[in-house]
């Protein structure tokens, strides 16, 4: 029976480096190639050796589908493409095709500039990568080859993400990449249409969730930063340069608009300008409101938000400063981290998730002590607020899109076991459709049952609509055809078509019964009487006395003669061939029980 | 197939197939030449224009001298310009189930066909399409609107008045069906019933017809469509481009085995090379600045503008002009300079990597920021404080007929230092100057038209090879100014079907196949026996569900168990339910083992007679008789149902089924 096979490199029961094989009608598609940032060792990549131990990726690989460009979810793309060497292609939308290298560049500069790693990818390797990068359209149906298809959908979560179909013949699987299905400040909501796919392998971040109204997040955050501000102190927001940023950037700007503030927001990094200006350039994949007005007022233009320089962050006075990366693992954002955490009038918001092992995820579980580098215990006084901005579907979210997407199987990727276990029983329970949640490694095989199509020939197709009781367009019709199967082609067409094509007689094969009926009566008043009651009985058959006093039902023809030596018994001679077989047994038998009395 | 055609234009088509099941419209070209028998609508009020004559007939009655005006021996309607529909008679428009546009051009008469027509389908285009479509429209509506005209003509258009009328009145076509620009509500109305698609999305009709745009390489956003089931295909090339220019190339490897291809909107001035004529657009530019002279260019506020513009961004410093002031006046000038910057998915490979360093596309937005190049929505405010001479104007619209650019042709008109060059092909520039003669400005004439020439149209269709070629009458014939250039012509084998306005088209095309699903459960149950080498063949009978167009065979529901109950049954209750035939069989039965196959089943009494064509095999006992022949076999037996059913099952081992 026809299978998909599903095996996490990463994602499985787990946030982080998400990379997904699967096997679909002989193509195999990876998704995703992320790094994970949790890790600093060998396990930070997707383990490649798992696809193949000595042959060459490219040849066991039939595509790789990047969906959005989180270093999560790309991470590992240069390594994977140029280090352990595949040639094949890699499809991506072309926002993410844009931003992709940038933070790539950014990851390797921090990894080995900053940290001073060797044997990691190079500034060539990613150029080289981004070449194999074929930018797909949203809606667009791309023929990787003759049989393998694929086609993105608006997933919202950032900028260029998109979810994906892979398709071969009729069977088909749907990955989710990271979505959103609630609009935000600056990006629409994931949608897909009806696509019934064998499988909807789904993100599962926020599980067990569900949020209340994005409002009375926005009020909160900037009440929160309002009153850090009021009192003097510093708010620092830790981000990833693209996506909650550019969120969070148009919520202050238009609050320090209306309330008039005068303290200074800083973006740290030379991205952000930069990655403003992708946001200008790609502002049809933003939502409704902010593309309909760009030409009036660009909302990635800024009046209140300056660049930061790394002197600012010792200024007295309040402030508020996005820095860079999100999960203080690294870079600016933890730099700031350390210089304000002493004072308890200064704040940190946590705007999205952050991976186990990073300062981020220490302080949001409660952690005040830190251990830095160097064994240097630092102490956390600032307060440490969490405000999930993150653009992750919820529960609610999650069956939402299984609602919309209508997937025979379910499968959890990118979320942690014992959330996952929760939503995989809820699910379940309301669509009555398996669900999976392999861990990494762990295969996890779905049986399909596709139909399958053959061409049927439009003579067979008209006469079978066209015979049978009443054209009663309801009634499901038995239709009879031949298949006939050469090489790879399937059509069905007539019986008498199929012996025409293989130039074949056709074989008649006829009965003709003998039935023998009491009846003292002349010939001709006999066949009148067979005639009648067989027209009773047989109403919606076609019973015709023909002129030359034989009988017609249907095709098949009744005579009568009078018995040699019997005057009084009549034989009727019923004759049909092997095509009529079930009424011309019928009525051999109806007529064996003789005919009723006589009314007439 | 049908193909009803409803626009004699062959640049601004509309027609209309019935495929299948469905009603679909390709394209809605306003044909807006109509204007070029209007007067000019003068922003400001014209003396001149006020002062024409009015016309008298050759009898000398006057009745018609306040609708007609003459200007230097031509005759112009002095109303609020008209344009010419499509023709809507010729089939019931409210059955129209999808409209596909192909490019902004071509869907200008839009609104005229949703909000009039008792239209309630939906209508397909990309999303640069519909932006930039929109703003067409938009300038249109507002060069007409902020011209309030009291009158509006028609006494002319009386069929008996107009056949008095000098050419080219008289010979116009339809006037009757001319009608009056529509308003920003009936646009608004028109663009919300479009749905976005991009390049290469199938998009399913009703189930029986598949629908996919193509990249047309002519515009932003520019598509040909392929309509097709899986059987047929019919390519619609509408406004295609090979040239690289900022669209996305074409796609023409998707246009291959077409069984019918319909051909419209090449190019209009097949004997000019667009390239050439940019190079002559800039050094005409270049002297007359350098003479002290001002440029008016009429043009559409997008399309070719962003080429020219990219050409002067180039050209002007080593041309020392970049000191001159470039003027872009439309009511929709920023917003069209700052939808060319996002629509990077749709542009050809070069700004595409530019967007990804992250730069604006166009180099337009350079001459913005350096101030050579500024824009305003009117004549009108800021305009007139910043206005310097000399000094280049982009303005609208094309036919000199309304806009801006009427303004300046009254003030420029009067000056031989000054020129205007005619870009845009859409418009006889002869035509569109006739009512400002005589004229002191030079005028020049250098028509860029991207769209594909008779040369490549040859090279296309050898390349993808349809079965079929449709195209509009004008293009299956020498240009009427050229009938000795047999080369400007579409030259295929078969030669092309042409069509023109208020025609109906029966296409050729022979459909033997449709798809049907078996479903899984079915197919296990089918036997499939090898017929030949390499042929198998199953028979199947299945009950056939039709839904939305789509065929599904099932397996037959099992006869229903005979009731347990005691009841007595009616005899009709025994009535066969279903007409169901047995399958047809094929072979040949030889005697010999026929008759040892009966002797093993026990007849011990069997006769053979040989025939004339075959034999006679006699079962005395049973009083029965069995006729073998090559291709028939006849069983006579009496009514003894157990004998004949097994006589037949013996028979039908030794044939096929089908």
């Amino acid at each position: 029976m026809p299978e998909i096979k599903v095996t996490p490199l990463g994602a499985g029961q787990d946030v982080g480096r998400s990379c997904i094989l699967v096997s679909i009608a002989g193509k195999n598609v990876m998704l995703d190639c992320g790094m994970h940032m949790g890790y600093n060792d060998d396990r930070r990549f997707p383990d490649f050796s798992y696809i193949t131990q000595n042959g060459r990726l490219t040849d066991f690989l039939d595509c790789v589908i990047i969906s959005h460009f989180h270093l999560d979810h790309c991470g590992a793309l240069p390594y994977f493409s140029e280090m352990v060497g595949y040639d094949g292609p890699i499809y991506m939308t072309h926002p993410t095709k844009a931003i992709c290298p940038i933070l790539l560049e950014d990851y390797r500069k921090i990894t080995v500039d900053k940290k001073g790693e060797t044997n990691f990818f190079t500034s060539q390797m990613i150029k080289d990568c981004m070449k194999k990068v074929v930018a797909v359209h949203l809606h667009q149906t791309v023929q990787v080859d003759e049989e393998l298809e694929i086609k993105a959908y608006y997933a919202g979560h950032v900028l260029g993400a998109a979810m994906f179909q892979i398709k071969v013949g009729c069977e088909s699987v749907v990955y989710t990449g990271d979505y959103n299905m609630t609009p935000d400040r600056h990006l629409g909501a994931a949608w897909i249409d009806k696509c019934r796919p064998d499988l909807l392998i789904s993100e599962s971040t926020y599980a067990t969730t569900i949020r209340d109204s994005k409002r009375c997040r926005e009020r909160d955050f900037l009440k929160k930063v309002h009153e850090t501000v009021e009192r003097g102190g510093k708010v620092l927001i830790p981000v990833f340069a693209l996506g909650r940023a550019q969120e969070l950037c148009i919520l202050l700007e238009t609050f320090w608009e209306r309330m008039n503030l005068k303290a200074p927001i800083y973006f740290s990094t030379g991205l952000t300008e930069k990655a403003n200006h992708y946001y200008k350039l790609f502002i049809t994949w933003t939502n409704q409101k902010i593309r309909k007005t760009f030409v009036q007022r660009n909302m990635f233009e800024f009046k209140h938000i300056k660049a930061f320089d790394r002197a600012f962050a010792d200024n007295p006075g309040p402030m508020v400063v996005f820095a860079t990366p999100g999960m203080l693992h690294a870079g600016q954002s933890l730099q700031i981290f350390r210089k304000w955490a002493g004072n308890e009038k200064n704040m940190v918001i946590m705007p999205g998730y952050c991976v186990q092992g990073t300062v981020g995820h220490k302080i949001l579980s409660g952690q005040r002590k830190l251990e830095m580098e160097g064994r240097q215990i630092l102490e956390v006084k600032m307060q440490v607020e969490y405000m999930s901005f993150s653009a992750h579907a919820d529960a609610k979210g999650i069956m939402q899109l299984i609602r919309q997407a209508e997937p025979r199987n379910v499968l959890l990727v990118h979320g942690e076991a014992k959330k996952m276990e929760f939503l995989k029983q809820k699910i379940e329970q309301e669509f009555h459709v398996s669900c999976y949640m392999p861990a990494n490694g762990e295969t996890t095989t779905i049986f399909t049952n596709p139909s399958i199509p053959v061409d049927i020939s439009l003579g067979l197709l008209k006469r079978e609509a066209a015979i049978g009781p009443a054209p009663d367009a309801k009634k499901p019709k038995l239709m009879h055809g031949t298949l006939l199967m050469k090489d790879n082609s399937f059509r069905l067409v007539s019986p008498e078509q199929a012996l025409k094509e293989l130039g074949l007689a056709e074989h008649q094969l006829r009965f003709t019964c003998r039935v023998h009926i009491q009846d003292p009566r002349k010939e001709h008043e006999t066949v009148l009487r067979v005639y009648n009651h067989l027209k009773g009985v047989l109403k919606d058959y076609s019973v015709q006395h023909l002129p030359d006093g034989s009988i017609t039902v249907e095709s098949i023809l009744i005579q009568a003669t009078a018995h040699s030596e019997d005057q009084g018994t009549k034989v009727l001679l019923v004759s049909w061939t092997y095509q009529d077989e079930e009424l011309g047994s019928y009525l051999t038998s109806l007529l064996k029980k003789g005919l009723p009395q006589s009314t007439s | 197939l049908f193909q009803y055609c409803l626009s004699g234009h062959p640049t601004l088509p509309c027609n209309v197939l019935k495929f299948k099941s469905t009603t679909i419209m390709l394209d809605c070209g306003l044909d807006m030449t109509s204007t070029l028998n209007f007067l000019p609508l003068p922003l400001v009020q014209s003396p001149r224009l006020s002062k024409l004559p009015g016309w008298v007939l050759k009898d000398g009655s006057t009745f018609l001298d306040k609708e007609l005006k003459e200007c230097s021996g031509h005759v112009f309607v002095d109303s609020v310009p008209e344009f010419c529909l499509p023709e809507t008679e010729l089939l019931d428009l409210s059955t129209v189930d999808v409209i596909l546009i192909s490019n902004y051009h071509c869907m200008m008469a839009l609104p005229y066909i949703t909000e009039y027509t008792g239209f309630t389908g939906t209508v397909y285009a990309t999303e640069p399409t519909v932006q930039i479509g929109r703003l067409l429209m938009e300038e249109l509506v507002n060069s007409i609107e902020r011209v309030p005209k009291a009158q509006s003509a028609s006494m002319w258009k009386n069929k008996e008045v107009q056949r008095l009328l000098p050419a080219p009145l008289k010979d116009a076509v339809e006037v009757s069906m001319w009608r009056k620009c529509y308003t920003m509500p009936e646009v608004n109305a028109a663009l919300s019933k479009i749905q976005l698609v991009g390049y290469s999305q199938k998009i399913e009709l009703f189930g029986a017809v598949q629908v996919t745009p193509l990249s047309s390489g002519y515009a932003l956003g520019s598509s040909n469509w392929i309509i097709q089931s899986h059987y047929e295909k019919v390519s619609y090339v509408s406004g295609s481009s090979l040239l690289t220019t900022h669209p996305q190339p074409m796609d023409q490897a998707s246009l291959k085995n077409s069984d019918v291809l319909i051909l419209t909107g090449l190019t209009q001035i097949p004997t000019a090379n667009p390239d050439g004529m940019v190079g002559e657009f800039c050094s005409n530019l270049a002297m007359t600045v350098r003479n002290g002279g001002n440029v008016l260019v009429p043009c559409y506020p997008s399309g070719v503008i962003y080429d020219l513009l990219e050409c002067l961004y180039q050209y002007i410093d080593s041309a020392g002009l970049s000191n001159v002031p470039f003027y872009f006046i439309s009511p929709v000038a920023n917003s069209s300079l700052e939808f060319s910057q996002i629509f990077a998915e749709w542009l050809c490979h070069n700004k595409q990597t530019k967007v990804y360093l992250p730069e604006p596309p166009f180099p337009h937005a350079e001459l913005i920021q350096t101030n050579k190049l500024k824009h305003y929505p009117s004549i009108h405010g800021d305009f007139s404080n910043d206005f310097k001479q000399p000094c280049v104007v982009f303005t609208g619209h094309p036919s000199l007929r309304f806009g801006d650019v009427v303004h300046f042709m009254e003030l420029w008109g009067k000056s031989s230092l000054n020129t205007v060059i005619f870009t845009e092909p859409d418009f006889s520039y002869l035509d569109a100057l006739a009512p400002y003669q005589p004229l002191a400005m030079k005028c020049v004439y250098c028509p860029i038209d991207t769209r594909l020439n008779f040369i490549q149209v040859s090279k296309l269709l050898k390349e993808v090879q349809p079965l079929h070629v449709v195209c509009p009458e004008q293009y299956t014939q020498p240009p009427p100014t050229q009938s000795h250039r047999t080369d400007l012509m579409v030259d295929c084998q078969p030669p092309p079907m042409s069509y023109r306005r208020a025609e109906v088209l029966t296409l050729p095309y022979k459909r033997r196949y449709e798809k049907i699903e078996i479903m899984p459960d079915l197919a296990d149950s089918l036997v499939p026996l090898e017929i030949k080498p390499g042929i198998s063949l199953a028979t199947v009978s299945a009950v056939l569900h039709t839904k939305d167009n789509k065929h599904v065979l099932q397996l037959p529901p099992k006869p229903p168990q005979p009731p347990a109950s005691k009841k007595r049954k009616r005899v009709s209750d025994d009535v066969p339910e279903c007409k169901a035939l047995k399958p047809l069989l094929s072979g040949s039965i030889p005697v010999d083992q026929f008759v040892q196959t009966l002797e093993k089943h026990g007849f011990s009494d069997v006769k053979v007679e040989d025939t004339a064509k075959g034999h006679i095999v006699l079962l005395q006992e049973a009083e029965t008789l069995i006729q073998l022949e090559e291709d028939s076999t006849h069983i006579i037996c009496d009514n003894d149902e157990p004998l004949r059913v097994k006589l037949r099952d013996l028979v039908l081992k030794f044939l096929q089924k089908f």
